[in-house]
């Protein structure tokens, strides 16, 4: 039986390719006002779905009101216009229509579901909430307190404090180094001004990106881009985020707390999406963390010894710095062991990087489980948001399965030889760890 | 061999044809799946969605931690873990790996009432996923260099997900405590002493016992008809021998004569919460004609920022910071109809119970609005049309009635079984459910200082 399974896999390259080019069809929509959209039109089922996102995101918030970019991302959808909160609310319940905003570090995003009989109110609704936001006091008290109570709940997950941690240390004087939903005291001080002065500044045409999913036509697309965001501002007001190298001293901080498994994160330097390595790095760490049951951490963490329930890397491609992450869960007592495992495997890859047969393999799962991504509308609007805020061109969702085939085991073993560098982890263990050292802060 | 080849090709046709496909109308059901039953017993489901050439592909077996012996808690759960080691014709940890190689994505996962494996796949390598899944079905080999190891990874995976979290153990003890004998009882990950002592032997008596086709249930949803998936099923899971005919027998549970409280003080709790759960009927089980009343009770009562419970205690009193209601009628054994609210700071965790109780008091004496009522169900049959929208979505849907005993008929009659329910319905289920002696009350809260 095995036989079969091997001839069935060297045959995997060259369909995969050949099925991507017939399963999604993007168009680029461009309305008369300018606005620009991506669509991928399907009317199996009366359902629309939208994706927009600015560019811009909490890692703007203004020093001392970390926060804000959360804030308003939970209460835009709580009365705009005419229509007051409650009002709002029941709108969107009436018609079954889901409408919701989220804040990163480097963009703004919202999502809005509808059915097609509701298109037009749905669509109305995301311009309201996007121009007319009323931030009426009695909402923006309620989202506030919800807000600093999970941001108490939060201060005890060992997961949370471990990443709030990690990002502190790798980014000490860069915004990407503040809590991105805020403290108690900067929550406390947004006032309504800087919602809607964020507002104004933030949401405009050339920071918008938009794309759509289901039963709508081109034309009628290109209808409600301008009937929706045709009042934005042209431009948004300019911002630097500065570019930033993370820390890389070697460092380990034990945050110290009463829990029987210690959450172990650590990251180092890494890359941004837009730099030539990006794709052997992504199949390097493929390979390293990044392949839920196939990967080295998880092999020699989980399988052969039990260690932890999960063991990870991944890259994290900011806009303006590059990390990669990674980590696992280990009860106090053998979390030695378990930073030295990782430790090695790191260690490893640097040294001698991939077999032939891991790049092999790498290949045929990250071009064979591409389509994977396109199961449903809204995860099909997230990538068309994804690759349009990365500016990788219409064509990329044909092309990318061709630039992981591109890269060769010279590649690969060059940047992990570049990249990983031990030396340069900063360490965060959340728990009580019995086997490590913290580094004297 | 060839016959995999010719199955291959014929796929990869078919793919190629999804956006040529005109539009269908909407049909009245949910998923419109196929169903037919192998010779051995072996329910198969098609759930077809052309929307990309992918497949997921789902091998549901009718057997969950109420299933388990007394004593062996945690078992079903440790044993899904080692569906992935050894088998026959494969090394441990070969199947994830073989799926990848296919550009395959595979998992597991175990409730009390189920048990479940699956993968998602390019179309035309869907006959090999069929092969893996049921070679494991009777060919595992157990061993205890693989046991100790992976006995290991799940009491990291206790802690990870239970005792490191004051509100997960919380939610445990509530489980406990709330069903007295029914199974539901223990936690589907396992005490962690009875984990400690599964044994090699345990396992395996529950491997021959469940792991038979007679009591797993196929469902493959994506670019797939029934009439293409019949062959290959026939063939790769059709001669696969019946085991002896299965049966679940659980503990009932037995009236509830008292309520329950249960308190947990820990100095990692920041926010503290309330929970409500009243011990309530599922479709298999107790008064089932109250199960979809109580669906929409959940969505008017607490379902969202525009329910009852919302409204009152987070806008109007501005006692909580959330409060809301949920219930799941699909158990195969007693539901619970569950409340939860978290107070605002200042507010005491007293107060706040108290309006919690006020709420509900109202409910039985004022009964529910028939408006309400009207736009709970508008939102919830909309809710049946989204469903349809993922590849993935339908499959869990029908799998998880069909492996707790309910029929493909459950599902897909669901909206027009909602769409019947009258205000007068929703308020005899709520005096039947919310009734004290039927109550558990959860409290997390920070621990007490000294002196204080």
């Amino acid at each position: 039986m095995r036989k079969i399974f091997i001839s069935l896999a060297s045959a995997a390259l060259f369909l995969f390719t050949a099925h991507m080019a017939s399963a999604i069809e993007i168009k680029e929509v461009v309305s008369s006002k300018g606005i620009k959209a991506w669509l991928v039109e399907d009317h199996t089922n009366p359902i629309i779905t939208v994706n927009i996102s600015f560019r811009g995101g909490s890692a703007l918030d203004p020093v001392g009101k970390e926060g804000l970019a959360n804030l308003i991302s939970a209460t835009l959808d709580e009365g705009a216009g005419d229509i007051k909160s409650q009002a709002f609310q029941q709108k969107l319940e009436d018609l079954a229509i889901s409408l919701s905003f989220d804040s990163r570090l480097d963009s703004f995003s919202g999502s809005l579901r509808t059915l097609k009989k509701n298109q037009t109110i749905a669509f109305d609704l995301l311009r309201l909430a996007l121009t007319k936001p009323r931030f009426d006091s009695e909402p923006v008290e309620r989202i506030r307190n919800q807000i600093i109570a999970n941001i108490h709940r939060q201060s005890e997950n060992p997961r949370r404090i471990a990443r709030r941690t990690l990002f502190s240390k790798l980014f000490p004087d860069h915004p990407y180094g503040r809590p991105s939903n805020g403290t108690e005291e900067s929550v406390k001080i947004i006032k309504l001004a800087d919602l809607r002065y964020f507002v104004e500044q933030r949401f405009a045409r050339n920071n918008l990106v938009v794309s759509v999913v289901g039963d709508i036509t081109e034309a009628g697309l290109k209808q409600q881009l301008d009937q929706t965001f045709g009042e934005l501002p042209e431009k948004a007001s300019p911002w630097e985020v500065p570019e930033i190298s993370p820390d890389s001293k070697k460092q380990t901080i034990v945050v110290d707390k009463a829990i029987p498994q210690s959450i172990i994160t650590f990251a180092q330097p890494g890359i941004k999406r837009d730099h030539p390595d990006f794709f052997p790095a992504y199949v390097m760490n493929y390979v390293l963390g990044g392949g839920g049951f196939e990967s080295r951490l998880y092999e020699e963490v989980r399988e052969k010894r039990g260690l932890a329930y999960s063991a990870y890397s991944y890259l994290a491609p900011l806009d303006h710095a590059g990390i990669i992450i990674g980590g696992a869960g280990t009860a106090n007592a053998r979390t030695g062991e378990t930073v030295k495992v990782l430790s090695d495997e790191w260690a490893k890859m640097n040294k001698s990087g991939l077999t032939p047969t891991e790049l092999k393999d790498a290949k045929t799962y990250l071009t064979g489980s591409y389509p994977l991504r396109f199961s449903s509308s809204r995860r099909i609007a997230g990538m068309m948001t994804a690759i349009q805020l990365e500016e990788l061109g219409l064509g990329y969702i044909e092309k990318r399965n061709s630039y992981i085939e591109a890269v060769t085991l010279d590649d690969v073993n060059r940047v992990a030889a570049k990249l990983l560098d031990p030396a340069k982890i900063t360490m965060v263990i959340v728990g009580q760890p019995k086997g490590v050292t913290s580094t004297p802060q | 061999m060839i016959l995999i080849r010719t199955v291959f090709i014929s796929f990869i046709t078919l793919s190629a044809a999804v956006f040529i496909a005109a539009p269908q109308p909407a049909a009245a059901g949910v998923f419109n799946p196929e169903t037919f039953t192998l010779k051995n017993g072996m329910q198969v489901v098609v759930i077809s969605n052309h929307r990309a050439p992918i497949v997921r592909h789902m091998v549901w077996y009718k057997v969950g931690a109420a299933d388990e012996p007394r004593g062996k808690s945690g078992i079903a759960h440790f044993f899904e873990h080692l569906m992935f080691k050894k088998t026959k014709t494969l090394k441990s940890g070969e199947f994830s790996k073989i799926v990848a190689r296919n550009g395959g994505r595979d998992n597991a996962f175990t409730s009390h009432d189920y048990t479940g494996y699956h993968q998602s796949i390019s179309v035309d390598r869907l006959e090999t996923v069929m092969i893996l899944e049921a070679d494991r079905m009777r060919g595992l080999i157990l061993e205890n260099d693989q046991i100790e190891p992976e006995r290991q990874v799940v009491l990291e995976e206790r802690r990870s997900r239970t005792d490191n979290s004051p509100g997960a153990k919380l939610g445990e003890q509530m489980n406990a405590a709330m069903y007295m004998n029914y199974p539901y009882h223990d936690p589907v990950i396992g005490w962690e002493h009875e984990i400690r002592g599964l044994t090699k032997a345990d396992l395996k008596k529950f491997y021959d016992k469940w792991y038979r086709p007679n009591n797993a249930i196929l469902v493959v949803a994506g670019d797939i008809t029934a009439k293409q998936l019949r062959p290959l099923a026939e063939k790769i899971y059709g001669v696969i021998p019946a085991g002896e005919p299965t049966k679940r027998i659980r503990t009932k549970e037995p009236p509830h004569n008292a309520a329950i409280r249960v308190t947990l003080r820990d100095r990692r709790v920041r926010q503290p919460s309330i929970r409500r759960r009243y011990l309530a009927p599922s479709l298999q089980f107790g008064e089932r004609k109250h199960v979809y009343p109580l669906e929409l009770l959940a969505q008017v009562f607490g379902g969202g920022s525009t329910s009852t419970l919302y409204r009152s205690l987070v806008v109007k009193q501005k006692l909580a910071v959330s409060a809301g209601a949920y219930y799941d009628g699909d158990n195969m054994g007693p539901s619970s109809f569950g409340l939860y609210a978290s107070p605002r700071p200042g507010v005491s965790i007293e107060d706040l119970e108290a309006a919690l109780d006020k709420e509900i008091e109202q409910l039985l004496e004022g009964g529910v609005k028939e408006a309400n009522v009207t736009r709970a169900i508008n939102s919830m049959l909309a809710e049946a049309i989204y469903a349809r929208d993922s590849v993935g979505g339908g499959a869990r849907i029908i799998g998880s009635a069909l492996a707790s005993g309910q029929t493909i008929a459950d599902v897909e009659e669901w909206p027009e079984r909602i769409g019947k329910v009258t205000p007068e319905q929703i308020n005899q289920a709520a005096k039947a459910v919310l009734v004290e002696k039927n109550s558990i009350t959860g409290l997390l809260l920070p621990k007490k200082r000294k002196g204080s």
